[in-house]
């Protein structure tokens, strides 16, 4: 991994009345990062992105940003920049006084503020807005015009916090390519903050998992997705068919459990031995539907009745209630067009995957 | 088939109701035909302005040439004016503090604050005019030149004018979005350069209408006024009311119709400014 731009060493906050904010946190920040902090809300990580900004001091640890301590550095003389969940954009300027504000408080001469301003503008594509007052533009120009005017100060680390939040369906789609490509062209860390794990997966570089101030997971988007270190993270990215298991035997490549519904599963297992009450999961894409009872001989293998059919356009998606413990979300991918997912209501169906579709969680 | 209703009878169509209609009518006649009055006898040709005799303008000239007239009302002026500054500083200051810290018995000082609002003007006149006397500055200020000898005035129209100030920023502020402030802040600006570019242009507004209400309050005050003035000074409502107890002239109405002009701009001004305004927002 490149240099690291951010580090956070045991970073905690506290708030009056002692609500632990954040619990803890240490890792590092690349140079050139799309980094995201997900989770749910209320799980620090909003405060996390404000101790780097600035806005906020943390109770204790250590905030390093491109090599300095930034202890007793106030928000104005940090290399951060943040983009405002509300975009902060000052209603009484024009849009280029507003990307000029940060050069001209700082004293850059008029002649090169100008000329970066003009810069910035082109960036976002507002250049024939500059005249502008906020309170005429869109929720999406607004947003471009908070993106310009913390670009324009060339920081290390851009700061966002849910910027796609307030925006329309299409328009966050638009809006999230074009902060990747930014990102790209600038050539400047961003930080940014979601609970929106759609977001945080197609932007992000890497991806840290927040839950109750503490981060569960930092992982690049697919090893995320497909190698959960926890139950939590299983659940919250993406959908998962969660069942509750016993351990049988585990040795340190195959661990046999009792899934509760589901009888005795063999499943490839890497790493520690495993013992009592783990979790296997697995994604609802990698389950297959069929009438007839599959052949596969390795495969793990379940029979239900479909309880509930969600058409999707693209997929339907499929519950098989197969008895009063087991019931399994299955995602059909609808490839003719005739046909749809296939089955019906009430029709008798087997499900059956391949044991290294599996995820083994143990915390 | 469901009944079709009545107009009029709709749960909210209270303004086509005759009884209603006759009532908005009396409470307007009642209030303002005595204001109208006083304007239409204002343009009178009769000396005693009881009868109407015809349409004038001489009124006007004659009220502009009293120079006691002349003399109330540019002190009156000069009151307002310097009274308007002082409240709109101190009001803005004190909504500022109020919005921004938390502090022990914060309520208690807010509704103290607010207190010369509610308090009778009498009450205020009576306890300034002690206070002045006491403080020896009733004898004082009768020796000091222009403007300085309307200190006294200028005082106790600070006093109650800058509870409004402040009532009328501080519910300006409360739109604020703290955001902006933090948006300064993170992009380089001090404490003191976010004060003076992003908080000051949202009060802006709220400054500006309580300024104007600090102005037409001050300028139309008697009873306050009328304790705490010295023997020399005479603002233009105490001027009026000497006057007018030596009956009414067409004069007093003309200047009493100048007055009232000045401050239903102001106030409108102010109302005008006080709505509702999405700029907040950011």
């Amino acid at each position: 991994m490149a240099e690291s731009i951010v580090s956070l060493r045991n970073v905690t906050k506290t708030f009056a009345g002692g609500i632990k904010a954040v619990d803890d946190v240490s890792f590092d920040i690349a140079q050139n990062e799309f980094f995201a902090l997900l989770g749910p809300s209320g799980c620090g990580k909003t405060t996390l992105l404000r101790m780097i900004s600035g806005l906020e001091t943390p109770t204790s640890g250590r905030i390093v940003i491109g090599g300095e301590d930034m202890a007793l550095t106030p928000p104005n003389k940090r290399p951060t920049n943040m983009v405002f969940q509300s975009y902060a954009v000052f209603p009484h300027m024009t849009v280029a006084d507003n990307v000029a504000y940060g050069l001209k408080v700082t004293g850059v001469p008029a002649e090169e503020t100008r000329r970066r301003v003009g810069e910035a503008l082109d960036m976002v594509k507002l250049t024939h807005l500059a005249a502008r007052k906020p309170d005429q533009m869109s929720g999406g120009q607004r947003q471009r015009v908070a993106l310009a005017r913390a670009l324009v100060k060339r920081p290390k680390v851009l700061l966002l916090d849910e910027p796609l939040s307030a925006l329309d369906a299409k328009l966050r789609d638009e809006m999230r390519l074009e902060l990747t490509r930014l990102q790209e062209n600038v050539g400047i860390t961003f930080i940014i903050v979601t609970h929106d794990q759609d977001e945080a997966l197609s932007m992000a570089s890497r991806i840290a998992v927040m839950d109750r101030g503490a981060v569960q997971q930092i992982a690049t988007p697919s090893e995320l997705y497909e190698q959960p270190a926890s139950r939590f993270v299983a659940d919250f990215i993406g959908k998962v068919n969660l069942i509750n298991a016993e351990v049988v035997s585990s040795t340190a490549k195959k661990l046999v459990c009792d899934a509760k519904g589901l009888g005795k599963v063999e499943l490839p297992h890497e790493g520690k031995a495993a013992g009592g009450t783990i979790a296997i999961a697995v994604r609802p894409e990698k389950l297959k539907i069929s009438e007839a009872q599959p052949k596969a001989a390795k495969a793990i293998k379940a029979e239900g009745k479909v309880r509930d059919v969600a058409y999707y356009g693209d997929t339907s998606h499929v519950v098989v209630r197969c008895n009063d413990d087991l019931e399994l979300s299955v995602n059909v991918q609808n490839d003719s067009r005739s046909g749809g997912s296939g089955v019906e209501r009430g029709q008798k169906v087997w499900i059956h995957w391949a044991p290294e579709d599996t995820l083994v969680l143990t915390e | 088939m469901a009944e079709t209703l009545k107009p009029g009878s709709g749960p909210l169509d209270y303004g086509n109701r005759w009884w209603l209609k006759i009532l908005f009518v009396a409470i307007f006649v009642a209030l303002y035909s005595p204001i109208f009055t006083l304007i239409a006898f204002s343009f009178n040709t009769d000396k005693r302005g009881v009868v109407w005799r015809g349409f004038t303008l001489d009124n006007y000239v004659k009220a502009w040439n009293n120079s006691a007239l002349q003399e109330a009302l540019i002190n009156s002026l000069a009151i307002a004016f310097i009274a308007t500054i002082i409240a709109t500083i101190i009001g803005a200051m004190t909504a500022l503090f109020l919005w921004r810290f938390r502090f022990p018995f914060k309520p208690a000082y807010e509704g103290v604050m607010a207190l010369p609002i509610v308090i009778p003007e009498i009450c205020m006149g009576v306890s300034l005019l002690l206070f002045f006397i006491n403080t020896g500055m009733m004898e004082w200020s009768v020796g000091m030149p222009w403007p300085m000898n309307l200190i006294n005035i200028i005082i106790a129209h600070v006093a109650f004018c800058f509870p409004f100030v402040a009532v009328v920023v501080r519910s300006r502020l409360v739109g604020f979005n703290r955001q902006l402030e933090e948006a300064s802040k993170d992009l380089g600006a001090s404490e003191w350069q976010t004060f003076w570019n992003v908080i000051v242009p949202f009060m802006m507004p709220g400054l500006v209408a309580g300024a104007l209400l600090a102005f037409t309050l001050s300028l139309d005050d008697f009873v306050i006024t009328f304790f705490t003035s010295g023997p020399e000074t005479v603002t233009f409502p105490v001027k009026v009311y000497s006057l007018v107890r030596r009956g009414v002239s067409p004069e007093i109405n003309a200047a009493s119709t100048v007055l009232i002009v000045i401050t239903v701009i102001a106030t409108v001004i102010a109302m005008k400014l006080q709505a509702p305004q999405k700029s907040g927002e950011g």
